[in-house]
């Protein structure tokens, strides 16, 4: 942008415009939008990303075949990948263990398991500072870390797609997977919110508190 | 290319803008201009290298300016533009106004023929390489060194999928480093884990 710049057209008439060019060419097809909007509001969400966890906490053959391959045991519970991603790496978080997920070059995620990524995931501040400062911006975004929490921050500057398996909260114990799956959140799955107490309380002590 | 793009690391930034919401797009174009580039990537017009690489050559001052989609947009504008699907007067025109793009590219690179893989464990240093095009390298590890931690399948080399050479396909290594290797005496206790393409590696001394 510099002084040649000035009468920038609206940005909405700026998409439609390369819109009708491509479609001018048969490079986009009527109906393009709607298919597009019924994946990323009804396919690609966190609910996804959480049954993959609730199985995982609650079957161990299952969240040994996740470890190592995340893609394969990803599609036995109907979920798919992009044919860019050719690589999903789980990350399990342990009592002391918290790993971190970001893309400090743009904004990859796994998308079509954990949920489009959230505009704070996609701006410059998480992507500048997450990989230097992680429990720094974790304090800030509210989740203060104690000392003895290893910090793992992981950048996806390649096609492996990274997600993270929260820690099992320990007042779950005999907990259906439905009710598993309904505690865990895209937060939680790309790290910048943990699900046991402290970091989250059980409901039933939410409930008393509010 | 040291390009506005290459965040990781920077100073001055504030505190993130942490909202959780079911809610994606907060305006109708936004959608439009996701869906869009998924169309052109679909339909093979351009592959992902080549968008992300549209994405950094913006000019630096409209890439820190512009929110997230309007950074997808500019892309999929440019690169119809370069590929001859539109021109920038006809998009101007249909738009009744200005339409900035991004800068032009410069040539890419092949990948490293030369380079073994590495093992789980083995350190490894980043090349100190200056790269003019597209690269997968985020300039806070160059140089650097750190541990294989694991590997993954091959994929496209982006130096030259994001110029249009072809799928080198190439392996990637996920490398740890300390964040004291990376920014001593200036950053929080942590481990960073990046995907490196192997030709942007070598065997640390």
């Amino acid at each position: 942008m510099n002084s040649s710049s000035d009468n920038i057209a609206d940005i909405a008439r700026r998409v439609d415009a390369v819109e009708a060019a491509a479609m001018g060419q048969g490079l986009v097809r009527p109906g393009h939008l709607q298919q597009f909007t019924h994946k990323v509001e009804d396919e690609w969400t966190p609910a996804v990303g959480a049954a993959i966890v609730a199985h995982a906490w609650s079957n161990p053959a299952f969240k040994a075949r996740l470890m190592k391959n995340g893609i394969a045991a990803a599609a036995e519970l109907g979920a798919t990948m992009p044919p860019h991603h050719r690589h999903l790496v789980v990350l399990e978080n342990g009592e002391n263990l918290h790993n971190l997920i970001c893309c400090t070059l743009c904004s990859c995620t796994a998308y079509t398991v954990i949920g489009m990524p959230p505009d704070w995931y996609k701006d410059l501040e998480y992507r500048a500072r997450v990989v230097r400062e992680s429990r720094t911006v974790l304090r800030e975004m509210g989740m203060a870390l104690p000392e003895s929490m290893e910090i793992r921050v992981w950048d996806t500057t390649a096609d492996t797609r990274y997600m993270v398996l929260p820690y099992r909260p320990p007042h779950t114990a005999g907990w259906s997977e439905k009710q598993l799956a309904a505690l865990v959140s895209k937060e939680s799955m790309i790290g910048t919110a943990r699900l046991e107490p402290p970091y989250l309380q059980p409901a039933h002590e939410q409930a008393k508190g509010a | 290319m040291d390009g506005i793009h290459d965040l990781g690391g920077k100073q001055g930034f504030g505190p993130v803008n942490f909202v959780v919401s079911k809610e994606i797009y907060h305006q109708p174009w936004q959608l439009k201009a996701n869906a869009l580039s998924a169309a052109l990537v679909a339909a093979g017009l351009f592959n992902m290298d080549e968008y992300r690489h549209a994405i950094e050559r913006m000019e630096p001052r409209h890439y820190l300016n512009a929110s997230y989609y309007e950074r997808v947009l500019t892309a999929c504008a440019s690169l119809c533009v370069e590929k001859g699907v539109t021109s920038a007067a006809e998009l101007e025109k249909l738009a009744g106004g200005g339409f900035p793009l991004a800068r032009p590219s410069v040539p890419g690179r092949h990948g490293r023929k030369d380079v073994a893989d590495f093992a789980v464990g083995e350190r490894v240093r980043v090349r100190n390489e200056f790269v003019p095009g597209h690269i997968r390298m985020p300039g806070y590890i160059r140089g650097k060194t750190g541990v294989v931690v694991q590997m993954s399948p091959p994929f496209p080399f982006p130096d030259a999928a994001g110029h249009a050479m072809g799928e080198e396909m190439e392996p990637t290594f996920d490398v740890r480093f300390d964040t004291a290797e990376l920014w001593p005496e200036s950053s929080d206790k942590a481990t960073v884990t990046v995907a490196v393409f192997r030709s942007y590696l070598e065997k640390a001394a």
